[in-house]
């Protein structure tokens, strides 16, 4: 008992010198980033985390028919898959306008920020029934589907880890934090 | 017997039958006249029928069960769940306020929200990973995780979108399970994610960290390294038993205040970064769009707020007389210092009893004795926590962050953090309904 107080005591004044290593249990095996690749699946919104491969809308309409119509409906307009009359899952593709502060009407064209974020969810959430099931082309032809159909990306255009950060989506600037005081400064 | 000698001392602190909150302390002041007219007014029932033994009294009982549960006669203390047949789409269950008391919620009734079900994962073979900006990855078992110095606290989580039903232009007809049921309080316990990162070692660059799910959805949210250094942790118990499997088993991140989906459940990954991930979860989803176009992202905290439990929809006055308001009150910015009561609509107000120990960012009960006269009340809280942030009224609150254009369904989320003042009508009868005053 003595000597776990003591170590809490430890860790609390010496967390940050650089002596409190040896004061921690130090269980945490180190692990090289090839080891962990398939884990690191986060994009960020500058592009950073984009695997290789590429994919066009044109080569994303048939997986996009096949893995994501069945909730979303034929080319992503949305549909009503539930017993319950439920919404499941958004449209993808519409011109909805946002309608004063109700959330339910924010869309992919209308509202979010950053082109990088449906790569992102797509690859690590979908399709709903089997997550991870699909190719970084697969991803990437699907990105630029719904990219292309709802106007905010020439249809031709090869989206990859390039080209995929430079998509202006058009409510980039339309955020504030709550409480900018909590916001990080780099 | 006579009236008691204390009558006088009890006395009326606000409007339409609020006493003063020392009507619920000590004894002698409130309950000492047992007979006739009791001290605060509540005529006595008719006598009571002659007691005898019942059935269960007369037998042995039932077996010991290795894990317990409610009694049967308990059957109704449960969640209510918005998606019963587990269709293809998020799946929420709110706890029942209205039937709980105290300040912490049991982990059979804490609030779950899963976007995909809810994982089965087995312990042994889960590991977190810790990378990114940092000057040695590293990967934690759980059993290694175990063995780290473990701290507790009592801590609410609260989901962004609970009572987004009080976006509605009018008040939807609920009661406080279906309004408020996504928030619930437990105490946690793991290790501070301060001293795994102390071990990985921190580039200083690195100014924000996402942390990431086991889950089918590998949920991401980012939060500020900072917030990470101050009070965040990982953690793998819940009110003293491992994490319900709703709620996170068999690892989440517990950032205190914070919105309930930054609280990643089922944590494997922390990743250090320079930039935010905008992740679905908050560039989508748990925004706040506001009546100037702009919308709220990264709203982190869930800011001060109270609702009353009982009396509430559902949970009706039973007579004219004495009876306690009850309710709950937390910040995400530190302790509750203060709630007031009124039950005329805002017009008037008394400050209630807070139930010790008001802990910081944890629910806190108040407690309030109403000397209710058997006719028409409005009953509301209002909170103020240690930094002076106050609950909004509903005016304050809508000037400032707008309604929805129409009525919405009920569960819908079509906006986040509402905190505003509540209120519940009481009719003649007794009967409370949702109101906007």
């Amino acid at each position: 008992m003595r000597m776990h107080k003591l170590l809490v005591c430890s860790v609390g004044f010496l967390a940050y010198t650089s002596f409190a290593h040896a004061q921690t249990p130090n269980l945490g095996k180190p692990i090289a980033p090839s080891d962990f690749a398939e884990w690191d699946i986060d994009i960020e919104p500058d592009g950073a985390g984009l695997p290789a491969g590429s994919g066009t809308a044109a080569q994303g309409a048939p997986i996009f028919a096949e893995n994501c119509s069945g909730c979303h409906g034929n080319g992503g307009k949305g549909a009503t898959t539930t017993q319950s009359g439920a919404p499941a899952a958004p449209a993808l593709v519409t011109d909805q306008k946002i309608n004063g502060v109700d959330e339910s009407t924010v869309t992919i064209a209308n509202f979010w920020p950053y082109a990088t974020t449906v790569f992102d969810y797509i690859r690590r959430a979908m399709p709903w029934t089997s997550p991870r099931s699909l190719t970084d082309d697969q991803v990437y032809a699907l990105t630029a589907y719904i990219l292309a159909e709802n106007k905010l990306i020439d249809p031709k255009l090869v989206l990859n880890a390039q080209t995929l950060p430079k998509v202006q989506m058009p409510n980039r600037n339309g955020f504030l934090p709550r409480f900018p005081e909590r916001m990080p400064v780099n | 017997m006579p009236r008691s000698s204390s009558e006088a001392s009890v006395e009326t602190v606000a409007g339409n039958g609020i006493l003063h909150r020392r009507a619920l302390l000590g004894r002698g002041l409130a309950f000492a006249g047992t007979a006739g007219m009791g001290a605060i007014g509540l005529p006595t029932a008719a006598a009571a029928d002659p007691l005898t033994e019942s059935p269960w009294s007369l037998a042995p009982g039932d077996p010991v069960p290795p894990y317990q549960q409610p009694s049967k006669f308990a059957k109704d203390v449960v969640r209510t769940l918005s998606n019963p047949d587990f269709e293809p789409r998020t799946s929420q269950s709110r706890t029942p306020h209205h039937l709980l008391d105290g300040a912490v919620t049991p982990n059979g009734v804490f609030f779950t929200i899963v976007h995909d079900g809810v994982p089965a994962i087995d312990p042994a073979q889960h590991q977190l990973l810790i990378h990114g900006l940092v000057k040695q990855p590293l990967v934690f078992t759980i059993d290694e995780l175990h063995r780290y110095p473990m701290t507790s606290r009592t801590t609410f989580i609260e989901c962004g979108g609970n009572s987004a039903a009080l976006f509605s232009p009018q008040p939807l007809q609920a009661g406080v399970q279906a309004l408020h049921g996504l928030a619930s309080c437990a105490e946690w316990t793991g290790v501070k994610l301060s001293t795994l990162l102390d071990e990985t070692g921190i580039d200083p660059r690195a100014t924000w960290f996402v942390g990431e799910g086991a889950d089918a959805p590998h949920l991401s949210r980012s939060v500020p390294l900072s917030k990470g250094l101050d009070d965040a942790m990982v953690v793998m118990y819940q009110n003293g038993e491992p994490l319900m499997p709703g709620n996170g088993y068999p690892l989440r991140l517990l950032l205190p205040g914070y919105e309930g989906n930054m609280n990643v459940k089922y944590l494997r990954r922390i990743k250090l970064l320079t930039q935010p991930q905008m992740s679905f979860y908050e560039s989508k989803t748990y925004t706040a769009p506001l009546p100037n176009g702009k919308a709220y992202r990264f709203y982190f905290i869930n800011e001060v707020k109270s609702f009353i439990t009982r009396p509430s929809p559902g949970s009706d006055l039973q007579q004219p007389g004495f009876c306690e308001i009850s309710g709950i009150a937390y910040s995400g910015k530190g302790r509750i210092s203060k709630v007031m009561v009124s039950a005329d609509g805002g017009q008037s107000w008394g400050e209630t009893a807070l139930q010790e120990p008001v802990q910081s960012m944890a629910f806190t009960r108040f407690r309030m004795p109403w000397r209710w006269n058997g006719g028409p009340a409005v009953l509301q809280s209002r909170a103020w926590d240690e930094g002076g942030n106050v609950q909004p009224t509903r005016a304050e609150f809508v000037a400032k962050r707008g309604e929805l254009p129409s009525v919405p369904p009920l569960l819908a989320f079509q906006n986040h953090h509402f905190n505003a003042v509540v209120s519940w009508a009481i009719d003649s009868k007794g009967v409370a309904t949702h109101a906007y005053a």
